[in-house]
């Protein structure tokens, strides 16, 4: 990845002589530390709690999502609140497809497929969801798409509560166990021991969440640096502008919604496998909220940003749970106090506010002014400052 | 016949609230350029404070103290927050006011707990017949304090200084402002608007037949949005008449629900949003919002 930008001739031209040496010993002090971040996410199963393990599929799961939406709103300036509707598709999908009919009050089907293909169905379903909105996605702009997908959330609320035959209706359904060519990952089929250390669901979960969370990171990466990542940008920065340089405004508006829910559709389904079971109630507006809170806090239109605001707002609640004890203001549930969900959900939105106020370029913009400071180049996805979609003025006004 | 008509009596009292949270949406959208995410938790801010002071000092002045207080706290976010963000794109104000309202709701529905709070309306649930024709009370005057306020809000958009300077600021902000109007003045006061009249549909909303204040309100005041959004987000008159459209649809689905019973129970509460599809898929821009022209 930064092979690629030391020898990108534009860049080490703009970066000034005697900085030179600096940032390249930077460059590989970074991708040191890149290489040990993934080192030790690959050995933490062997000494991190179950607890913790768990959590962080979970967070993997949040981070596919979360570059899901940030390349809608953030790289191509699409407001969308119907991100909870999408991982819904994708959740019930792989729910279905790969369950067993079962269910006591309300009996529900399930083919009872192999789960790969019920999460790469999910996935296409998403994107097929994504594709049949896009007609009305790429007709609207600015603030009625954003009101229109919130119509979507509601509405898929509805359907989950009353196709019950799929759904399981208002308690939902169990999620059957992912498990490929005969090796269980949500199960101890075979057995598996590394190093003394048995390899349980909780570990396995966690290999499969990194792998998929990876190639989602870079898979987004690349679509940013290529042509139709640029004309995204280019979409975001002015509709008029792309059009006159011959971006398909329509096209592309159509695509970049297949690809983001798609990406809803994969997080859905590790969403669906980390909570255990499906619930309409799991994917409401708050589904959506969270997501929009993490590509805001990670920076809008950067990936990596995207997977650190992701673990952050996943992580946030559970680590308030964790240390309630010791905490101000926050108390154990039942006590009358700010319960740990409330305290974090209160600073999410306080969190929001503060970062468009003064770093709307989110969590990736202190990175960003980091590097700068240092000398380093700017990251190619990273908007150039002006030009982030929180600062573009206003595009969509009516007037 | 009667059960049509009853519905839609109904279905006009529900659409008079909704237009009133419409209203709102749309006061404010015109003069600042902001999409509210936040108004159902002014609502239930709204309606939580009367009925809260309900208990210690009457009806009356709980009503007048919540809708000052709900007004206030638009007052504050819009001094606060909007002001200072004046010219940042739509997207980004209207994501800050989806903080708000996560702070906002979450605080509010800590407090209520799983209480059901009651304003304490002096007039009760009983059914009026008018012609055969059946409403409640609450429901009735609903309709009558929305007339008298849309009326009220009409004219004084027609006629008061401030009106013709926010039709002004709404036409051509940075004419309106080299021609002496303080456009932050115009967005202050529609923010006070905005928020007074999330109030008072609180007030209604939260009344029979529906059981009392709850946290569940925060989603049924989001049905405005809709209701906004179909008439044209910059109309005031769309406001209205979407409003009425999303009552009517809303009355109507629940009404017949037994007919409508292959789209399963409770299809009344998303038909807001079905309708709203719809009507943005043949006018993207609402049917009453100005189309968007591109010059280049």
């Amino acid at each position: 990845m930064s092979d690629t930008r030391t020898a990108d001739p534009v860049q080490s031209t703009t970066a000034s002589a005697a900085a030179s040496p600096a940032w390249r010993r930077l460059v590989t002090l970074r991708n040191g530390l890149l290489l040990v971040a993934l080192v030790l996410l690959l050995i933490a199963p062997l000494f991190v709690e179950e607890f913790w393990l768990r959590s962080g599929f979970a967070a993997m799961g949040a981070i596919i999502g979360a570059i899901g939406l940030n390349l809608l709103v953030g790289t191509t300036g699409q407001l969308s609140l119907a991100h909870a509707f999408f991982l819904a598709v994708g959740a019930l999908t792989y729910v279905y497809v790969s369950g067993e009919p079962g269910g006591g009050v309300t009996a529900y089907g399930g083919l009872g497929l192999p789960p790969i293909i019920g999460m790469i169905l999910g996935v296409l379903l998403a994107g097929v969801a994504g594709l049949l909105f896009s007609p009305v996605a790429a007709r609207l702009r600015g603030i009625y798409l954003g009101v229109a997908s919130l119509g979507l959330v509601f509405i898929g609320q509805h359907v989950l509560n009353t196709w019950t035959s799929v759904t399981g209706g208002f308690n939902g359904r169990g999620t059957p166990n992912f498990s490929l060519f005969g090796f269980e990952f949500s199960g101890e089929n075979p057995d598996l021991y590394v190093l003394n250390v048995p390899f349980d669901a909780a570990e396995r979960l966690w290999y499969l969440g990194l792998v998929l969370a990876v190639a989602a990171y870079v898979f987004a990466k690349n679509l940013l640096r290529s042509r139709p990542g640029r004309a995204l940008q280019t979409l975001r920065d002015s509709e008029v502008a792309a059009s006159v340089m011959g971006v398909d405004v329509q096209r592309y508006k159509a695509r970049v919604f297949l690809v983001s829910s798609m990406y809803a559709g994969l997080a859905g389904v590790l969403y669906a496998l980390s909570i255990g079971s499906v619930a309409p109630e799991s994917f409401a507006l708050d589904l959506s909220v969270l997501y929009l809170a993490m590509i805001v806090l990670g920076g809008l239109g950067s990936v990596g940003g995207a997977a650190v605001g992701a673990v952050f707002v996943t992580a946030l609640p559970l680590a308030f749970q964790e240390y309630a004890g010791s905490l101000p203001l926050v108390s154990e549930p039942g006590q009358g106090g700010v319960s740990a969900g409330q305290a974090a959900r209160m600073l999410f939105g306080l969190a929001i506010i503060l970062i468009v106020m003064f770093e709307p370029a989110g969590l990736a913009g202190i990175a960003q002014r980091f590097r700068r400071r240092r000398g380093m180049p700017d990251e190619p996805s990273v908007p150039p400052e002006g030009s982030s979609p929180l600062t573009t003025p206003a595009q969509g006004s009516t007037t | 016949m009667n059960t049509f008509l009853t519905l839609l009596l109904n279905g006009i009292s529900l659409g008079a609230i909704y237009a009133l949270i419409a209203l709102g949406f749309t006061v404010i959208f015109k003069a600042s350029e902001v999409v509210s995410f936040m108004q159902g938790s002014l609502l239930l801010f709204g309606a939580y404070t009367i009925a809260r002071l309900n208990a210690s000092m009457g009806f009356l002045p709980a009503l007048v103290i919540g809708v000052l207080a709900t007004a206030a706290v638009g007052l504050l976010v819009e001094r606060l927050l909007i002001d200072r963000l004046r010219g940042t794109a739509v997207i980004t104000l209207a994501i800050m006011t989806i903080g708000v309202d996560i702070i906002l709701l979450t605080e509010l529905t800590r407090r209520i707990g799983s209480d059901i709070l009651n304003v304490g309306h002096p007039w009760g649930g009983e059914f009026v017949q008018i012609g055969g024709v059946g409403i409640t009370q609450n429901r009735l005057y609903a309709m009558l304090v929305a007339a008298v306020l849309v009326s009220a809000f009409f004219a004084a958009f027609k006629f008061s200084s401030w009106g013709v300077a926010m039709r002004a600021s709404a036409e051509d902000g940075e004419t309106a402002a080299l021609m002496g109007i303080k456009r932050g003045r115009v967005s202050a006061v529609a923010w006070i608007i905005g928020a007074g009249l999330a109030a008072v549909a609180g007030l209604f909303l939260v009344g029979s037949p529906t059981p009392g204040v709850a946290p569940g309100v925060h989603a049924v005041a989001l049905r405005a949005f809709p209701a906004a959004i179909l008439g044209g987000l910059d109309s005031t008159g769309g406001a209205i008449v979407g409003g009425m459209i999303i009552g009517i649809a809303e009355a109507m689905a629940a009404g017949y629900q037994d007919q409508l019973l292959f789209l399963g129970r409770g299809f009344g509460d998303v038909v807001p949003y079905v309708v709203m599809i719809l009507v943005l898929l043949v006018r993207p821009s609402g049917l009453f919002g100005t189309k968007e022209l591109t010059r280049v």
